[in-house]
C-alpha cells in the first residue's frame, strides 16, 4: 500500500508510480461476470441443458417419435411407474400415447432450443447487419429504416407473429421466420445505436478522408462496439423466442406434431389436468421454465457487466 | 477568544473499496468562528468535498465517518441520531452544491423546493413561507421573483439557478453555509458576481461559511481564513492574508507559485511536479513528499500538524520560512 | 401541441391503411373459407353459390376495394361464421377482454411499484434480494404454463376459485362489466393474475433500476441537505421523477397485455376478443381476424399517442418546450 521509499528526490520526482500489473480483460470479465452467484447458476444450468438437449438421441431412454415402440397399455401411467411389458422405468411418467415423459421432454428440449437459437441467430445476423449499415450510411435509408422499426416495435409480438403464422400457415420454416420478424427489429436498433457512437467519432471521418474501404471500417471499428449489446439483447431475445414458440404450438399455431416442442407436450397434457393426471403438463413445463430462466439469469449478468453506467 | 461556531477534530471519514477502506479525510481538524469566512482549498481528490459532507452528515454507504469529532454550537455531530442531523441541515446548517443544474429537482416548480425547505422546519403559514421566499429570491438579485416562483428549474439560467441555490441556503437564516465549489460550474462572468453577492449576504447576515474550492484566486478576496488540504489532510491553516504572502507548507508555495497570475509574462508556466498519488497508495509519513523538492529521510515518518504562535498551523518538518516571497 | 397531434393522426391513417393491405393480401392467400363452411357432400355448384355468396369469387384487389369502401363507413365485413358484421361480433367481446387487461394492470402496477422501490432502496437487503430473484422467475415463467397450474392448484385442487368462464356482469353506462360484480370478480382472478405476472416482474425491475439511478443524483442529496423528512425525499422528489419513464412503460405495455391476453383468454375459457380470433383462425373466419387485426392496430395507435400526450404533461422541461412551437 505504500510506495517505495527510495525515490528520486527534488523536482525531477516525476511521476515513477510503480505500474499495476495489465489485467487482462477477458480475465476481468469473467471475475466481474462471476461475481453474482446467481449468474453462475444460471450459467452452470444452461450448460447442462445445453448438454442434455444435444446428447439427447443418446441418454433418452426411448425415442418418442418412433410410433412402433409406443405401447398405449403405457399410457398416463404416473411418474415412477414401470412399463407393462418390457423393463423401461417411466421417472416422470407417461402421456397420453404411452410415450416416456423424460424422451418426450429432452427431445422437446432440442426442438425448442434449436427453433430459438437459430431464429435468434438469423435475427441477429439481419437485424444486427441492417443497423450497423444503417448507422454507417446515414441519410434516407438509416430514416427509413428507423421508422421501420419504431412501428414494427410499437405492436406486441404475439400479434405479429400470430398474423404471420396465420398467413403463412404451420411448419417449423414458417414458425421461424415469424420468430425472425418478431426479433430483428430489436437487434437492428441496438445494433445501429452501438454503432452511431462509433460513427460520430472524429476518428470515423478521418478514415473515411483516407479512403479507407468502407468494409474494413464497419469490420473493424463499428461491429467490435456493437457486439457486447447485441449479445446482451441476443439473449433476452432468445429466451422470448423460445417463450413465445411454446405460445404459438401450445395454441396450436406453432410447430408440428410430429416435431413436438415443450410446448406442444404442454398442451397435450391441458386434457388431463382437471382429472388429476398433472405430470403430462406440469413437467414440460418446468423443463422450459429451466431453460427459459438459466438464460435470463445469465443474460442478466452480462447486461450488468457489459453496461458502464451501473459499474460502481 | 468567543467559543467556536464548528469545531473539528482529527476527522477520520473513510470508503469501503475492493482495495480495503480508504480514507478520504485523514485526521482533518480546524474551527470556524461565527461569522467567519473559511476557505478550504485542495485539488480534486484532497478530501475537502467529502469534509463538507461530512460535516451535513450526508455521507452514505459505502462509506462513513470512521472516527473524530464535529462539533457544531456546542453538540456533537458525530454518531448523532438521523433526526437530529434532519432538524439542523438546511435549518442551522445548509449546503451549496456545485452543479446548479443538477441539485434542482427538475419537475418540480421552484417555488414548492423552496417552501417546502421552511415548511421542514417551522410552522408557518403556507402564505407566509412563500413570503420569505419571494423575499429571498429577491436579495440574491433575481428580479420578478413572486412569478419566477412558479417557474420551474430548467427556465432559469446556470447563474440564476446557483443563486436560486444559495437563496435557498439562506432561507432559515443558517448559523453556517457550506457551499461546494458553487462557481466552478458558472461562467467566468458569473463567477464573479455570484461571489461578490454571497460576500455581501454573509456578511450582512452574520454567517459563517466554509468555501470550498480548487481556486486561491477565488479564495483571496473572500474568504478571512484558508485551510489547505492535501490528500484528505489539513496541511496549512491560518488567516489568508499571512498564508497568500507568505505560505509555509511547500504544497501551498507550489499551489500558488503555479496560479498563471503569479507567473511573469513569457516565462514557462510552474507545475508541481508528479500526480496527486491515488488514496489506496500514498507514501508513509507526508503524503506530499513524493514531490516535495525539500523531502528528506524524516518526511517518511507521520507528520503532525504543528500549531504556532502567529496563530497558523502546518503539517512539515520543515516550513518554509515565513516571509520567503514570490 | 395541436400540430403534432394532427401529425400523429395522420401517421395513424397511414399505417393503418398498409396493415390493412399487408393483413388482407396474406390472409387471402390461406386456405380457403368456403371449404370450412360447406357441407363436405356439397357439389361443385353449391360451392361456388356459396363463393358467389359470399363474395369470394371477384379478383383480390375488387374483394380489397369493396373492403376499404366498407371500411370508411365502418363495415369491417360479415363473419363468416357467425353471420353478422364482424365489427359487432369483436366490439361484443372487448369489454370482457379490457376489463380483464385492465385488472391485469392495476394488479401489477400496485404490487410491482412499491416492491420496486423496496428493491431498490435497500438492495442488500435479504427481502429485496428475495424479490430481484423472484422478478427473474416471474418473466421466465410461460404465462400458459402458469395459467395452466394456476387452474390446477386453485381450482381442482384447492378449489377455492372457478376455473374458467367468466362471471356474471354488471351493466354500468351499457357497458357489461363482470369485475364489478363478486362473483364475476372470483372468476377474473385467475386469468387476470397469469396476465399480470410477467408485466409485474418487469415493472418490479423497472421501478429498482429508477430508483438505484436516481438515488445517486444530486437532486436527491440536496433535498436531504435541506433537512427535508426522509419520508418526503423519497414520497414526492424520488417518486415524482420516476414516474416519468414509468408511466410511459406502462402504458405501452398496456397495448401488449391486451395483445396477450389471447392466450390467457384460450387457457380460461375467457369470452374475450382474444379467445374469439384465436377460433376464427382455425375456422378461417376471415373478416373476424382482418376485423380484429385493424381494431387492435388502431388501438395500439391510440395508446402510443395518448402516451405520448401524457409524457410531454408530466415532464415540465418537454411540456414547456412543446408550448413554444
Amino acid at each position: 500500500m505504500h510506495a517505495p521509499a527510495d525515490r528520486p528526490e527534488g523536482p525531477l520526482a516525476a511521476a515513477d508510480e510503480p505500474v499495476p500489473p495489465v489485467e487482462s480483460p477477458w480475465r476481468r470479465f469473467a471475475a466481474q461476470f462471476a461475481a453474482s452467484r446467481l449468474a453462475l447458476v444460471g450459467l452452470v444450468l444452461l450448460i447442462a441443458i445445453l448438454l442434455l438437449a444435444l446428447f439427447a438421441p443418446v441418454i433418452a431412454p426411448q425415442n418418442p417419435y418412433d410410433l412402433g415402440k409406443l405401447d398405449l397399455m403405457d399410457a398416463r401411467l404416473p411418474p415412477g411407474s414401470d412399463a407393462m411389458a418390457g423393463d423401461l422405468h417411466y421417472v416422470l411418467g407417461t402421456d397420453g400415447q404411452g410415450r416416456d415423459m423424460v424422451s418426450a421432454i429432452l427431445y422437446g428440449l432440442r426442438v425448442s432450443l434449436m427453433v430459438g437459437v437459430v431464429s435468434g441467430v438469423i435475427a441477429l445476423s439481419l437485424g444486427g447487419a441492417l443497423g450497423i449499415v444503417a448507422a454507417y450510411r446515414g441519410g434516407r435509408f438509416e430514416q427509413i429504416l428507423m421508422r421501420i422499426v419504431d412501428i414494427q416495435l410499437g405492436f406486441p409480438a404475439i400479434l405479429v407473429a400470430l398474423v404471420l403464422i396465420a398467413t403463412l400457415g404451420k411448419g417449423v420454416d414458417k414458425v421461424i421466420v415469424a420468430l425472425v420478424t418478431v426479433q430483428w427489429a430489436y437487434y437492428a436498433r441496438t445494433a445501429r445505436s452501438a454503432a452511431l457512437v462509433e460513427r460520430n467519432k472524429e476518428y470515423m471521418e478521418a478514415a473515411r478522408g483516407l479512403g479507407l474501404s468502407p468494409l474494413r471500417i464497419v469490420l473493424k471499428h463499428l461491429l467490435p462496439n456493437a457486439l457486447p449489446p447485441l449479445i446482451v439483447v441476443g439473449t433476452v431475445q432468445v429466451a422470448h423466442a423460445i417463450a413465445l414458440e411454446a405460445t404459438l404450438s401450445f395454441l396450436g399455431l406453432g410447430l408440428p406434431t410430429t416435431e413436438p416442442s415443450l410446448g406442444l407436450l404442454i398442451a397435450n397434457g391441458y386434457e388431463f389436468l382437471l382429472s388429476g393426471k398433472y405430470w403430462i403438463s406440469v413437467y414440460p413445463g418446468v423443463a422450459l421454465l429451466f431453460t427459459i430462466l438459466a438464460i435470463n439469469l445469465v443474460g442478466d449478468q452480462l447486461r450488468d457487466v457489459l453496461n458502464p453506467r451501473l459499474s460502481k | 477568544m468567543s467559543a467556536p461556531l464548528l469545531a473539528v477534530t482529527d476527522l477520520v471519514t473513510e470508503f469501503a473499496t475492493r482495495d480495503g477502506a480508504l480514507r478520504a479525510v485523514d485526521g482533518a481538524s480546524f474551527s470556524v468562528a461565527p461569522g467567519e469566512v473559511l476557505g478550504l482549498v485542495g485539488e480534486s481528490g484532497s478530501g475537502k468535498s467529502v469534509t463538507g459532507f461530512s460535516i451535513l452528515g450526508l455521507i452514505d454507504p459505502p462509506g462513513r465517518i470512521a472516527s473524530g469529532s464535529i462539533r457544531f454550537d456546542g453538540r456533537e455531530l458525530v454518531g448523532a441520531d438521523d433526526e437530529t442531523l434532519r432538524a439542523l441541515r438546511g435549518n442551522r446548517i445548509a449546503m451549496i452544491f456545485q452543479d446548479p443544474m443538477m441539485t434542482l429537482n427538475p419537475v418540480l416548480r421552484v417555488d414548492t423546493q423552496m417552501i417546502e425547505t421552511v415548511l421542514a422546519h417551522e410552522r408557518v403559514s403556507r402564505r407566509a413561507a412563500r413570503d420569505r421566499c419571494v423575499d429571498a429570491l429577491t436579495r440574491v438579485g433575481i428580479a420578478s421573483a413572486g412569478e419566477r416562483l412558479e417557474q420551474y428549474p430548467h427556465q432559469f439560467s446556470g447563474g440564476m439557478r446557483q443563486r436560486v441555490a444559495i437563496a435557498i441556503a439562506l432561507l432559515n437564516r443558517p448559523a453556517l453555509i457550506v457551499a461546494d465549489e458553487p462557481t466552478t460550474a458558472l461562467d467566468v462572468t458569473v463567477q464573479g458576481q455570484i461571489l461578490f453577492e454571497m460576500q455581501a449576504l454573509v456578511r450582512e447576515a452574520g454567517t459563517a461559511l466554509i468555501w470550498i474550492t480548487h481556486d486561491l484566486a477565488v479564495i483571496a478576496g473572500l474568504a478571512d481564513r484558508i485551510a489547505v488540504m492535501y490528500a484528505g489532510r489539513i496541511v496549512e491553516q491560518g488567516p489568508v492574508a499571512a498564508v497568500l504572502d507568505s505560505p509555509l507548507h511547500p504544497y501551498t508555495r507550489g499551489l500558488l507559485d503555479s496560479v498563471p497570475a503569479n507567473n511573469a509574462p513569457g516565462r514557462p508556466l510552474r507545475q508541481i511536479p508528479g500526480m496527486t498519488p491515488s488514496l489506496a497508495r500514498l507514501p508513509s509519513g507526508c503524503a506530499f513528499r513524493s514531490r516535495c523538492g525539500q523531502a528528506g529521510p524524516d518526511c517518511a515518518a507521520p507528520v503532525p500538524l504543528a500549531a504556532r504562535t502567529d496563530g497558523r498551523e502546518v503539517r512539515c518538518v520543515r516550513p518554509l520560512a515565513a516571509g520567503a516571497g514570490a | 401541441m395541436l400540430v403534432y397531434i394532427l401529425r400523429r393522426l395522420a401517421q395513424t391513417v397511414l399505417v393503418l391503411a398498409v396493415t390493412s393491405a399487408l393483413v388482407f393480401a396474406g390472409i387471402f392467400m390461406v386456405g380457403d373459407p368456403v371449404e370450412m363452411l360447406v357441407n363436405p357432400q356439397a357439389d361443385q355448384i353449391e360451392r361456388d353459390r356459396a363463393r358467389t355468396a359470399l363474395g369470394l369469387d371477384k379478383p383480390m384487389l375488387v374483394q380489397y376495394g369493396l373492403f376499404v369502401k366498407n371500411a370508411l363507413s365502418g363495415d369491417l365485413g360479415t363473419s363468416f361464421v357467425y353471420g353478422r358484421p364482424a365489427i359487432d361480433v369483436i366490439v361484443e367481446r372487448m369489454p370482457a377482454t379490457l376489463e380483464l387487461a385492465v385488472l391485469a394492470m392495476v394488479i401489477s402496477i400496485v404490487v410491482g411499484i412499491p416492491l420496486g422501490l423496496y428493491a431498490g432502496l435497500k438492495p442488500d437487503s435479504p427481502i429485496s434480494k428475495a424479490i430481484m430473484a423472484g422478478s427473474i422467475v416471474g418473466f421466465s415463467l410461460p404465462t400458459f404454463w402458469v395459467g395452466l397450474l394456476l387452474i390446477m392448484l386453485f381450482a381442482v385442487q384447492l378449489g377455492w376459485l372457478p376455473s374458467t368462464g367468466r362471471g356474471p356482469s354488471v351493466d354500468v353506462l351499457g357497458l357489461e362489466l363482470s369485475i364489478l360484480h363478486w362473483e364475476g370478480l372470483r372468476h377474473a382472478l385467475l386469468p387476470a393474475f397469469n396476465l399480470a405476472l410477467f408485466k409485474l416482474s418487469l415493472i418490479i425491475r423497472l421501478t429498482r433500476a429508477q430508483v438505484r439511478e436516481n438515488v445517486l443524483l444530486d437532486y436527491i442529496k440536496f433535498a436531504r441537505a435541506k433537512g427535508l423528512a426522509r419520508g418526503r425525499v423519497l414520497g414526492v422528489h424520488l417518486l415524482k421523477n420516476i414516474m416519468i419513464p414509468l408511466v410511459t412503460v406502462i402504458g405501452l405495455e398496456l397495448g401488449s397485455v391486451i395483445a396477450f391476453a389471447i392466450v390467457t383468454e384460450s387457457i380460461f375459457a375467457w369470452p374475450g376478443m382474444g379467445k374469439l380470433v384465436i377460433d376464427s383462425i382455425f375456422q378461417l373466419d376471415r373478416p373476424v381476424v382482418v376485423a380484429y387485426l385493424m381494431i387492435t392496430v388502431a388501438m395500439f395507435i391510440v395508446i402510443n399517442l395518448v402516451v405520448d400526450v401524457l409524457y410531454s404533461v408530466l415532464d415540465p422541461r418537454v411540456r414547456l418546450a412543446a408550448a413554444k412551437v
